[in-house]
């Protein structure tokens, strides 16, 4: 190596890296995640909504604002759930197979 | 020294079951996406940048989550109740210009010439000197910021939940020391993304309670016009050079300090913020990372001056001794006045969602530089891949016990957010100078990069601790104290830079190629994704858009 780490270096590296990189290929797709935790949380909040006590909703400057917290995040996550049924991530890079070995799940 | 940042007793939250429902969903689903994203990593590459992969959404989300985190949205807030309107410089003035000027100007450098860090770009442009001294200040520098957030975590829980602190601290520090060394800068990102939703959904109710309580904005504006004067409620009004204003600071200062050094130096060589785009899947994402984070940043403003504009018409001594409350407690305040039990849950969620992925994004960070830059680099150099990927796991547990170890030292600042700029300054002000020189000038020697470097921290450092704290200079507030140091630091940093370099040798043309503007390297050329050329997605369009947004976002305000 001469006395200068060039970017020659660097850029053989990453390249040599990214080529055998996995998260494109088995990264999951993170819009499944905020779909999901947004209908869960949406729901629950917009039942505290259905069921507020008067002393709730008075607390909250007579505004029920469970329900309307809880439709407003309903309404996110089911964007997110559409968003990824419309356009699904695109398939994975071909020559990068997941290897069942590492598996998690 | 200032008064502690303890949140009063008295703002015990009144949690029940729902909430504690919601909160323990959000734990599991963090600790899920770190075992999900485990699988996807196999490389180095994978674990500190997830590959490079990543969609352009994805990382503009966890750009301005990463800066979201509750140390800013309560100290925003905080600034809000103590300075009023002035607080929108930190978003439009001080954040706009140096996100757009990343993604336009400087990303092509950054991502083209496929560095894996901030402190990997010194090390190409200018020499190891260079690089080692930014790799080690930063590292210092995120573990001392994580510190501060984990213990911010822990005295916010502690008043709101009644919760111990050193059980805060514990649990919060094991779900982000599982979460990253798990799945690693992915496992981030994507929990980043998920707390940027939370927290709007936490933070728009708080909004729009607040305002109806005090009569809409009109009787916001009404109320604190007539308790603090007109300009508390203008930005630019009592800024002129000579007049008086709370801020400590004039139209020059704001201007000069704050919306070019301190916020150039954080958002475009912080490599916690950096990172996020480096991750991105080709040179256009990268470009608009920044530039897709911009738009949500100009109207988060509202969510936290809002609360604390609130706060300080309800509690009209908030932050004086005729009050128990500080600050700080504006936003929690608000939660236990205004919110019932769900939403409420939903609001705590997000304040320890915003504490984690801001603790997330320094280790997350500080793991990366210590792997890459320091430890494959001086100490044990050309293992296979694998043996940096462990290591990289073992350093992130470290930096987590590290900074539950620097806790401590953000005892001694009553505004977070000052104590924060105060680091900010003193650490990136400098890399700012030497990279904003170091890409434009090409006669900027090797040597050079790391005297500027090291005059430029020192400079705002003796100008902030000897200076202003020992009362040699007259500003009257340490916001005001930190945009002037960050004018002295990089000031200084400049003058060096160009005196050595006029005296030492230049780096070779031959090995600056896509380093300094002008030039290219290969890695620069890659051809267009398809769909990136859709005029949605040109970076200029979005870049200028974003610009000219912010700018007509000041004019209500201005008059």
């Amino acid at each position: 190596m001469s006395e200068f780490y060039s970017d020659k270096d660097v850029q053989r590296e990453v390249t040599e890296l990214q080529g055998k990189s996995a998260t494109a290929a088995r990264l999951f797709d993170i819009r499944r995640i905020i779909g999901g935790l947004f209908v869960v949380y949406g729901v629950i909040v917009t039942i505290a909504g259905f069921t507020a006590s008067d002393a709730d909703i008075d607390k909250a400057e007579g505004v029920n604002i469970n329900l309307w917290t809880g439709l407003g995040m309903l309404l996110l996550g089911l964007f997110f759930l559409a968003w990824l049924k419309l356009r699904p991530a695109a398939p994975a890079p071909p020559g990068v197979e997941p290897e069942d070995d590492e598996r998690v799940e | 020294m200032q008064t502690p940042t303890y949140l009063a007793a008295e703002l015990r939250l009144p949690t029940n079951w729902l909430d504690y429902t919601i909160l323990g969903i959000y734990f599991v689903v963090v600790l899920g996406i770190g075992f999900a994203a485990r699988r996807s990593v196999k490389t180095s590459l994978d674990f500190f940048l997830s590959g490079r992969s990543l969609p352009a959404w994805v990382t503009g989300l966890a750009f301005i989550a990463a800066n979201l985190g509750a140390t800013e949205i309560l100290g925003m807030a905080a600034n809000s109740a103590q300075y009023g309107v002035y607080t929108t410089h930190w978003y439009w003035i001080g954040a706009i210009p140096a996100m757009v000027f990343l993604g336009l100007v400087m990303m092509p450098f950054y991502y083209g010439s496929k560095v894996r860090s901030v402190p990997e770009f010194l090390l190409l442009r200018f020499d190891k000197a260079a690089h080692l001294l930014s790799s080690i200040l930063f590292a210092f520098a995120a573990i001392l910021i994580a510190g501060v957030n984990l213990y911010a975590l822990a005295i916010v829980v502690e008043a709101l939940l009644g919760w111990p602190e050193w059980v805060a601290i514990v649990v919060a520090g094991f779900f982000v020391l599982a979460y990253i060394t798990l799945g690693g800068l992915s496992s981030a990102i994507y929990n980043e993304v998920l707390q940027f939703f939370v927290i709007l959904a936490a933070l728009i109710p708080i909004s729009v309670l607040g305002l109806k309580k005090v009569g809409g904005w009109d009787g916001l504006s009404d109320s604190l016009t007539e308790s603090r004067g007109a300009d508390f409620m203008t930005s630019w009004g009592g800024t002129g050079i000579g007049s008086d204003n709370p801020l400590g600071a004039n139209w020059l200062t704001i201007v000069l300090g704050l919306g070019f050094v301190l916020s150039f130096g954080y958002w475009t060589t912080n490599f916690a913020e950096v990172q996020r785009a480096l991750s991105a899947k080709n040179l256009s994402a990268a470009q608009r990372t920044p530039l897709i984070a911009a738009f949500p940043k100009i109207f988060i403003v509202f969510l936290v001056m809002i609360p604390g504009l609130v706060a300080a018409v309800l509690v009209p001594k908030i932050g004086t001794s005729g009050s128990d409350l500080q600050y700080n407690d504006a936003i929690p305040y608000l939660m236990e006045q205004l919110l019932p039990n769900g939403v409420l849950g939903i609001a705590v969620t997000g304040l320890l969602a915003a504490f984690m992925a801001g603790m997330a994004a320094n280790v997350s960070s500080f793991n990366t530089v210590f792997t890459t830059d320091i430890w494959a680099k001086y100490v044990v150099k050309g293992r296979e891949d694998e043996y940096y990927v462990r290591f990289g796991r073992l350093i992130t547990a470290i930096g987590v016990l590290a900074s539950i170890g620097t806790a401590f030292l953000a005892r001694s600042f009553s505004n977070i957010m000052a104590y924060l700029q105060t680091l900010f300054s003193f650490f990136n002000v400098p890399m700012f100078v030497v990279f904003i020189i170091g890409m434009f000038w090409k006669r900027a020697s090797m040597k050079s990069g790391f005297w500027g470097l090291l005059a430029g921290t020192t400079a705002a450092m003796v100008n902030y601790f000897v200076l202003y704290k020992q009362d040699v200079i007259d500003i009257p507030s340490d916001q005001g104290a930190n945009f002037v140091s960050a004018i002295a630091g990089f000031v200084a940093g400049a003058v060096v830079m160009v005196a050595v370099s006029l005296f030492t040798a230049p780096k070779p043309a031959e090995e600056l190629q896509g380093l300094v503007y002008g030039t290219t390297s290969p890695g620069m050329a890659e051809p267009p994704a398809p769909g990136d050329e859709a005029w949605y997605r040109r970076p200029a369009l979005l870049g200028w858009g974003a610009i000219v947004l912010a700018a007509a976002c000041y004019i209500p305000f201005s008059f």
